[in-house]
């Protein structure tokens, strides 16, 4: 057994593992944080994406003691002051998702993609930046467009402060 | 229509909730006392079971139970069954072989159950299924449904000689024949719709918990239907009895048709929990879905359509093999007969119609409905089969199909439908306007001045959605009604919970089906609730797959709020002095028409529960239920326009634009329809050019994970431009239609046929990988 330290969403945790514990396995069960979800089992879908140490990781590639000592922000702790973050308020407007699975992987990965990208996103390279997360529903075509305004959004927001 | 009644771009009600990783799925789960169930599989995908030796298993840390297949047989538990009955053109019942929810003594498909181990982990049980040693005696497999036909293939179940299922027939076999014979043209094909598998990213799940106290079952799982899982469960598998079993399908991460079916585990993880004592949860990893998740399609065909000299299509004739697998999964035996033959018009006036399908066993998987079931089949032939016809013709794509369409309504087809209404040729002139079809050889030869070849294909699809009027189905051999329930509860502060028995696994019925109440109350949407998924509320339901929850979902709801209004206007009528047919419901008041007489909604919702001043003999209370059977199917229709430019180095095709022109009747709300598109015709396009099931010639899955079968990514695909042509549905009350499944329909021979067009061959087959198109490309180079 492993001991875990993490800091989750702000908040400090703790907890005992099974050495070949995932991180998912140890947020979903050990903390409860059942938003963070598993779609495969060879790294490939994406909705397990997870922010550690400020940028996107599947979840499901990495062990919880790997992670210990980092912080890590899961979809739980995207939205602020229960203000949705502007991804996550795009993503319902432009209609982003549907049934709702891959929705917490997406959305992490988007955030991270959007900072990363410093607000110069078209629609080509949101297609090949999402290409490790897998949607059966959307066809995509509304993921793009939410992930586009909100960049836009950001963007602005962005300008507006400095 | 108002800012959020019918036709209104609401946003979900839904939404908050899964974009906060609040959803809550059936593996988010937990109960006290709850345990962990790994399954374990045959690794061959035939063989006799010599025996099971557990003991090792039993010894190890953390184990609670492991139960296999004579245990289960002995518990009476019963077998998996088909529930549509088919008869052969020789007058017997189709043959169905046995499917044991814990294989006893055979199995017949690499990762078919053979038992069960419970463990505190999932670690655990994963690793005692390992220590799990089962005596396999292998026989020889069979995995094409051609050669399983073939004299001397493998036998694979004793009910079934021959492996042959059935072999089913629809239409007038001598009177197209004939046509064929005195034809000016006959255009012959070859087409195989290439298996597939659904892969809904939530992953099946199940949690068993038995309560020997109450002796009561209850299920969680992920399903479209939890009504008729209980119904099956129960009338059949003898888990329990229907008062004995709850069954729960919380928030279900997608379906696609593949959680249509009760599956082993469910019932086995239910069994388990009584047999363990404690609660036992299961879910699948993705190489078990692809290995057990029911596939779809797999059909091999050969065609002839013949024409007068006119070019009108005079006859149709086709020949099916249909791949079952290894054992007849819920509905498998409907999708390529009735939900295939029945289509085989498409939008077309033909008048003589013959379908031959065989159906047939094989050692892979079971096969049963993959989103369109039975109707992509059908339209991938149609489409390629005209467009085929269109090139030896030399007459335009779009000019063949003019001729043939049909253009006044109710068409009576030679295959059982009656088509109520449509616009063929609205939807292709708006589709070839958006795609600019006239602007094509501009670009092709620019394209071609690139060294790139581009092409551009059309597909005309039309569907059977709204499934369906119960006695025509009866009479066709399908073992339920297919009528859906509603119950609109009123509360007595005015607020509304409506119980139906559709099921949302991405649908957004929390949003639509509010809007519905709101748009005849004139209250809003978010003081309307949707109850659904938990036997324990809602009365009765048959669920949601082929495109039925608008159509015939919403219309119990419609018939539901009849009842409501009828009595909340007696209420009123009564409170205000008023005549009742003076009253009128709306923007959340009662009003008496022509006066300035008005309630607001709550106070006779209120007045209702109080019972102190009612009509003379009224029961207090304001809840209705109702039951809705529809007068006849739906026929959503359309025409998609795909533009590709393939490279003829490296054979990629890459698509430049893809255009829906779709007739769905009238919108309840044109953002969730949009996306319902944008995600059939993305899986159409999966089929087209990206997915496809592989077994080996033993019968081993060789593509069973997201490494292996190419699901489309968001840099697969284009964005897409879509439009409508409603006509509305004559049939239903609120003119509907369905949208569920038209993209992955309508989709893939526009592609096919925009790749063919673009290398000057048709011979292609699905899925079109850079390999086969580039091959295909230089065999006319």
């Amino acid at each position: 057994m492993a001991k875990v330290t993490l800091t989750v969403n702000g908040r400090s945790v703790s907890g005992e593992c099974e050495d070949r514990t995932l991180l998912v396995h140890f947020i979903r069960e050990k903390l409860g944080l059942t938003g963070t979800h598993v779609g495969c089992d060879t790294s490939q879908c994406g909705a397990c994406v997870v922010h550690m140490d400020g940028k996107s990781v599947k979840s499901c590639s990495i062990l919880a003691v790997q992670a210990s000592g980092s912080k890590i922000t899961t979809i739980e702790g995207l939205a602020a002051n229960g203000e949705l973050h502007p991804v996550q308020a795009s993503f319902k407007e432009h209609h982003g998702l549907q049934c709702g699975f891959c929705t917490p992987g997406m959305v992490m990965a988007s955030v991270d993609m959007i900072n990363r990208h410093g607000g110069k996103l078209d629609e080509k390279t949101v297609r090949s930046e999402l290409e490790g997360n897998i949607c059966r529903c959307t066809g995509y075509h509304n993921i793009v467009k939410a992930v586009l305004a909100a960049n836009a959004e950001m963007n602005a927001a962005k300008q507006a402060a400095e | 229509m108002g800012v959020e009644g019918i036709g209104a771009r609401v946003a979900r009600k839904e939404d908050k909730r899964f974009l906060t990783g609040k959803g809550r799925y059936t593996d988010d789960m937990v109960t006290p006392g709850m345990k962990y169930a790994y399954f374990v599989r045959s690794p061959h995908a035939h063989a006799k079971i010599k025996g099971i030796d557990a003991s090792a298993a039993l010894s190890m840390p953390g184990v609670i139970g492991v139960l296999d297949g004579k245990q289960l047989l002995a518990d009476g538990i019963g077998n998996l069954i088909c529930g549509w009955m088919i008869h052969s053109k020789d007058g017997s019942p189709m043959k169905m072989g046995a499917w044991r929810p814990l294989a006893a003594d055979t199995v017949r498909y690499v990762g078919d159950a053979v038992a069960i181990v419970v463990a505190d982990s999932l670690g655990e049980a994963r690793d005692a299924a390992e220590a799990v040693a089962v005596d396999y005696e292998e026989l020889p497999a069979v995995v094409e449904a051609v050669d399983a036909l073939k004299a001397g293939a493998p036998q694979i179940h004793p009910e079934a000689p021959d492996n042959q299922i059935f072999d089913w027939e629809l239409g007038d076999a001598a009177a197209t024949d004939k046509a064929i014979a005195e034809a000016a043209h006959v255009t012959e094909i070859e087409l195989h719709n290439n298996r597939l598998s659904p892969n809904a990213m939530e992953p099946r799940a199940t949690l068993g918990i038995y309560d020997a106290a109450e002796d009561h079952y209850t299920c969680y799982t992920t399903s479209q239907n939890p009504h008729v899982a209980r119904l099956v469960m129960s009338a059949f598998y003898n888990v329990a009895p229907e008062n004995k079993l709850r069954v729960i399908a919380p928030d279900v991460g997608g379906g696609f048709g593949s959680k249509i079916y009760i599956y082993p585990e469910e019932i086995v993880c239910l069994w388990a929990s009584k047999k363990t004592g404690v609660p036992v949860k299961w879910t699948a990893d993705r190489t078990e879905a692809f290995l057990t998740d029911a596939h779809g399609r797999d059909h091999v065909s050969k065609v002839k359509m013949a024409f007068d000299a006119q070019n009108r299509i005079t006859a149709l004739k086709v020949d099916t093999i249909a791949n079952l697998g290894a054992y007849m999964s819920l509905f498998s035996s409907c999708v390529p007969t009735y939900l295939y033959a029945t289509l085989l018009s498409g939008q077309y006036a033909i008048p003589a119609i013959h379908a031959n399908v065989r159906t047939v066993y094989t050692n892979t998987v079971p096969v049963d409905a993959y989103r369109g079931a039975g109707r992509p089949e059908a339209t991938y032939l149609l489409e390629r089969t005209v467009e085929t016809a269109a090139r030896e013709l030399g007459v335009s794509p779009a000019e063949l199909r003019r001729i043939n369409f049909v253009r006044t309504f109710p068409h009576q087809t030679p295959v059982i439908m009656n088509y109520d209404a449509g616009d063929y040729e609205a939807s292709l002139n708006a589709a070839m306007q958006q795609a600019d079809w006239d602007g094509f050889p501009s670009r092709k030869a620019e394209a071609a001045a690139r060294g790139m070849k581009r092409g551009i294909g059309m597909s005309c699809y039309i569907e059977a959605c709204g499934l369906a009027p119960s006695q025509a189905v009866g009479a066709l051999g399908a073992g339920v009604g297919l009528w859906e329930s509603a119950e609109v509860r009123v509360n007595a502060v005015g607020t509304i919970e409506v119980l139906t028995g559709s099921h949302s696994h991405g649908q957004g019925h929390e949003t639509t089906f509010a809007q519905l109440v709101a748009d005849r109350l004139g209250v809003p949407i978010d003081s309307v609730s949707i109850v659904h998924g938990d036997t324990d509320k809602v009365q009765m339901g048959m669920g949601t797959y082929g495109s039925r929850s608008g159509a015939v979902g919403m219309s119990a709801v419609v018939k539901a709020l009849d009842k409501v209004e009828a009595k909340a206007k007696k209420i009123a009528a009564h409170l205000m002095e008023a005549d009742e047919s003076d009253i009128v419901i709306e923007n959340g008041e009662v009003k008496v028409a022509g006066t300035d007489k008005s309630l607001p909604w709550f106070q006779v919702a209120l007045a209702s529960y109080t019972a102190h001043n009612l009509p003379a003999g009224m029961e207090p209370g304001l809840k209705e239920t109702a039951f809705y059977d529809p007068a006849n199917f739906t026929f959503p229709a359309g025409c998609y326009i795909c533009e590709v430019e393939v490279d003829p180095e490296t054979g990629k095709t890459e698509i430049v634009q893809f255009v829906a022109a779709d007739d769905f009747g009238n919108i309840i709300n044109p953002m969730i329809v949009e996306g319902q598109v944008h995600g059939g015709i993305a899986q159409g396009i999966g089929q087209a050019l990206l997915e496809g099931v592989h077994y080996d010639e033993s019968g081993q899955l060789l593509t069973a994970s997201f490494m292996d079968y190419t699901m489309p990514r968001a840099d697969d695909l284009p964005s897409f431009q879509l439009s409508h042509q409603n006509t509305p549905c004559p049939n239903n009350p609120l003119g509907v239609k369905g949208c569920g499944e038209a993209g992955a329909i309508g989709s893939p021979p526009a592609l096919i046929n925009a790749i063919t067009d673009a290398i000057g061959n048709n011979r292609l087959t699905m899925p079109a990988t850079p390999l086969k198109v580039w091959e295909a490309a230089q065999a006319t180079a």
